[in-house]
């Protein structure tokens, strides 16, 4: 417990130490390596401060799924980043600005209210009825079971926005950006052994995430990012975007979501309402088909537009 | 000073730091790290006063410590930051497989050339 | 009085707004599932729906005199997220409902698919992202958290952005990812400001937010940090001068019907939030300086825009000036806001409100006009549109027609517009605000005026066209500038629709 201190203290100097490299590394590359083990650290960050959800989910998806990205990324681009900007006049100029935004940031987070305002004590009160035990998901999929619909329902857009950056010939093939690496023994069997514990790791994540941490996005992050891994070892193709299974799966997860809801006008008097006694059963099955089409739309994300392949 | 006040300084830090790269870096890619930057920060402060917030779900024996409405929210808020990143990405990629920079300096808004106007 | 049917659906009640909020949201699940080639003609019925709801709101909210109130789930705030329809909201679904539909009818042509074909990249693109950009601005109306206010402007984001690109050349690209980045920083700093609301009242909600600032004394400094934040954001993506760089040409390398709904719908959701936080949330910001430099920043906005707009070449990248000029009126309500307060007068949102609904018919009557001038000459350079008056006369109308709603001409909505707000500016001895408005008028007849020059010279010798537009699309167009026009006869009864749901502007002002 006395180690508590140093290791915040440490904690915070490292991301502070990373967030200079990845705005002032020269090389895009290094750059992005950096920005992925900022996002391991700031999972560690999570946990110090007791949000193992967020720890999990910026794990895999902050860490993960975005360094995978930004990576493809880097390697498309020229090493060094492209010269220019501003001039040095103005990047003091800017600089004093930032500076001064930090500050008044770091003013507020002094003057932060005490006793510190909070939910805590509603959610623990209102828990109850949704039938399950992690509060997390609780607000997640019926207090604010709102947000989580809406948020799943922006990845549609996002999706086509990658999409619609084909050319109009490449319609109907399968997504590029995700080439498989030739003769990369190591990823091949990395992608052989790693994919069955990472599925049960992902699944486990939904199935536990009613009651502990854990919960569909964090379990969708880890099979999104199996199924890239096993896609870039060349083990398997990724569909088509005109693959009609692929297209239903898709919206499996909002569809149901909002059936449900719009059922809770006449079964538990409002939109989104979850019926008494059923709510558990009912939070468990939208976490679940929700997983699915969620890990296939950060996967899909990730795989960039629909290429012809030479 | 307790540790999670200074996560709160961190995050104020990294907003300002993402901010300056998001201005002041040349490359697209660089102002997307930036972006990132920025939105950890945020949500770090989210984190922060989710944390602050806590004590009576632990007291309840619920096993989680802090308010878990501002955890609920960061969550949501990193999957709409992937779904950003990526749409920035492939914005990129594309401009950059057609010949453009990876840079929108030297980008005067008037210089666009006549568009084709195949479509009405 | 009414129908018994109308009266079946006014009971319904708070029930009635989860229509708008899902329509959308259903059509881009269906959508992205049935795709090719029924997409547009699904998407054009549910934008039917969409008006038809929209009125069915306005109707509810006329009638009962007050805002509607939902509790999503069940929950009550601050625990769950509640939705709201007062008259503002009420507005900005009529607006978007409308524009959505004259576009969706309009891009039948361009963004239908041809029989045989499977599906199209732009077509699927298209129709998707014009019911994600309808979603978004359903929920800006109605939403009452701000974080669900923030998914929605992210909704409003990740669909607008592709829109801007959706024709694929490296101009656009670059547009576009320029318009991204502002859009990205916009929401980020939104949020920011969220989480500090949050932190300082344990709330996200607007009305409970709100009660708790009005008995705050003195006010915390992170609640003038976290509005400033927003606010600023939110300009980003509004691109009030001086963070307008991205929005020429976004909205001029955009496809004419996306242009349409970028200009006249994108930039007044984020607006919006701007009004909701300033008026409903913080109305004590109204009496500050704060309020005089957003003023200033819409005088910056409509002389700057509207003399660039005079210096353009091509013709849409003069009506995306325009729209930087016209957004800067919409800013000029909040330093009016207490002024009118004091002379006792008309709520200025109204003025405002008229103004945004105003030039969002016109300028997307603009828009589709100037897109069916460019296909069919293939190109848009304004001295090159000689006797395009004579081979295009009904685009050309509607063309002039917006433009002339822009100016102001009686009955216009923006004379009455402007005539709501010169009268608190006037009572007010703010006689420098009128005088902005008159100039921008000045400024925008100028740019009007040369392009009519060029396009009424060579009425002997018409060009030949390149490809002749459908009649239909140019009497859309039409229509729109048509209903901007006409829009000052409106009766007294609907314009007091805005003021429904207003508590008025606190004077006492800040310490």
């Amino acid at each position: 417990m006395s180690m508590a201190p140093a290791v915040d203290a440490g904690l915070a100097l490292l991301i502070l130490g990373l967030g200079l490299w990845i705005i002032a590394a020269r090389s895009n590359f290094a750059a992005v390596v950096g920005f992925m083990t900022y996002g391991l650290m700031l999972a560690l960050v999570w946990v110090r401060l007791t949000a193992v959800d967020v720890a999990m989910t910026e794990a895999a998806l902050g860490a993960g799924l975005t360094g995978v990205l930004l990576l493809g990324a880097a390697a498309r681009l020229p090493a060094e980043a492209p010269g220019g900007g501003p001039g040095a006049g103005l990047r003091v100029l800017v600089a004093v600005l930032c500076v001064g935004v930090a500050a008044a940031l770091a003013g507020v987070v002094l003057s932060l209210p005490e006793p510190a305002p909070s939910l805590a004590p509603l959610v623990a009160e209102n828990l109850p009825p949704t039938g399950v035990k992690n509060p997390v998901t609780g607000v997640l999929l019926a207090h604010r079971a709102i947000d989580t619909l809406l948020e799943t329902v922006v990845l549609i857009p996002a999706l086509i926005g990658v999409w619609a950056l084909a050319a109009d010939r490449a319609w109907g093939a399968r997504p590029g950006a995700l080439t498989p690496r030739p003769s990369s023994s190591s990823l091949t069997l990395l992608a052989q052994v790693l994919p069955p514990f990472g599925i049960l790791v992902g699944v486990h994540l939904v199935w536990a995430g009613a009651d502990e941490p854990g919960g569909k996005f964090q379990g969708a992050a880890v099979l999104a990012a199996m199924w890239v891994l096993v896609v870039m070892a060349g083990l398997a193709d990724l569909p088509k975007v005109t693959n009609r299974l692929m297209r239903y799966t898709l919206v499996l997860g909002p569809l149901v979501f909002v059936a449900i809801g719009l059922a809770g006008i006449w079964t538990a008097g409002a939109f989104l309402a979850l019926p008494a006694g059923y709510a558990k059963p009912l939070i468990v099955l939208i976490e679940v088909v929700l997983t699915l089409s969620v890990a296939l739309m950060l996967g899909l994300l990730l795989a960039g537009p629909p290429k012809e392949r030479a | 000073m307790s540790g999670t006040t200074l996560f709160g300084l961190c995050g104020a830090a990294l907003v300002g730091l993402g901010l300056y790269g998001l201005i002041c870096h040349p490359g697209v890619l660089r102002k997307i790290l930036a972006f990132n930057l920025i939105g950890s920060g945020v949500f770090l402060l989210f984190g922060v006063i989710a944390k602050r917030g806590g004590g009576a779900l632990a007291a309840a024996g619920a096993g989680v410590d802090g308010d878990p409405v501002p955890q609920a929210l960061v969550i949501t808020g990193l999957v709409v930051a992937f779904a950003a990143t990526a749409i920035a990405v492939a914005l990129l990629l594309r401009l950059v497989e057609l010949g453009g920079r990876d840079t929108l300096e030297d980008e005067a808004p008037r210089r666009a050339p006549p568009p084709p106007g195949r479509r009405s | 009085m009414s129908p018994a049917w109308l009266a079946d659906v006014l009971a319904l009640g708070g029930d009635l707004l989860v229509v708008p909020l899902m329509l959308p949201v259903g059509g881009l699940l269906l959508g992205l599932v049935l795709g090719g080639r029924h997409l547009a003609r699904v998407a054009l019925a549910l934008m039917v729906l969409g008006l038809a709801a929209a009125l069915a709101v306005a109707a509810a909210v006329l009638q009962a005199g007050a805002p509607l109130h939902y509790e999503l789930g069940g929950w009550s705030a601050p625990l769950g997220v509640g939705l709201k329809a007062d008259g503002l909201s009420a507005v900005l679904l009529l607006i978007s409902a409308l524009v959505v539909l004259a576009v969706g009818i309009y891009a039948q042509r361009p963004f239908g698919v041809a029989p045989g074909t499977a599906e199209t990249r732009s077509s699927l693109a298209f129709w998707m992202l014009l019911l994600g950009v309808w979603a978004g601005l359903n929920t800006v109306a109605l939403g009452q958290d701000l974080f669900t206010l923030f998914v929605a402007l992210e909704l409003l984001t990740f669909s607008a952005v592709p829109l801007v690109a959706l024709d694929g050349r490296a101009e656009t690209l670059t547009a576009a990812l320029r318009y991204l980045l502002f859009a990205l920083l916009g929401s980020v700093l939104y949020l920011l400001g969220a989480v500090l609301f949050y932190g300082t009242f344990g709330t996200l909600d607007i009305a409970l937010l709100a009660t708790a600032i009005r008995g705050a004394d003195p006010l915390p400094p992170a609640l003038l940090a976290a509005a400033s934040l927003m606010t600023v954001g939110l300009l980003a993506k509004t691109a009030l001068f001086p963070l307008h760089l991205w929005l020429p040409p976004a909205h001029a390398g955009a496809p004419p019907a996306a242009s349409a709904v970028l200009s006249a719908l994108v930039v007044k959701g984020s607006f919006f939030l701007i009004v909701r936080i300033w008026f409903d949330l913080m109305p004590m910001l109204l009496t500050t300086t704060a309020a005089q430099i957003l003023g200033a920043l819409g005088v910056a906005a409509i002389l700057y825009g509207g003399l660039l707009a005079l210096r353009q070449a091509r013709l849409k990248l003069l009506v995306a000036y325009s729209t930087l000029a016209q957004l800067g009126y919409l800013f000029l309500v909040f330093p009016l806001a207490a002024a009118s307060e004091a002379a006792g007068s008309v709520d200025v949102l109204t003025g405002g409100m008229l103004q945004l609904v105003s030039h969002a018919l016109a300028k997307a009557g603009m828009f589709l006009a100037a897109g069916l001038i460019a296909a069919s000459l293939g190109q848009d350079q304004i001295s090159a549109l000689g006797g395009i008056a004579r081979a295009m006369p009904i685009t050309v109308l509607a063309f002039g027609l917006g433009g002339l709603a822009l100016v102001g001409l009686e009955p216009s909505g923006a004379y009455l517009a402007k005539s709501l707000l010169d009268g608190p500016a006037a009572a007010g001895g703010q006689w420098w605000w009128g005088l902005a408005m008159s100039v921008g008028g000045l400024l925008t007849a100028a740019y009007l005026i040369r392009v009519f020059y060029h396009a009424l010279a060579g009425f002997q010798l018409p060009p030949s066209l390149k490809r002749r537009p459908a009649r239909y699309q140019e009497l859309i167009a039409l229509a729109l500038a048509l209903g901007a026009l006409l829009l000052g006869l409106l009766p007294t009864e609907l314009l007091g629709l805005v003021e429904i749901g207003r508590t008025g502007v606190e004077l006492g002002g800040l310490r």
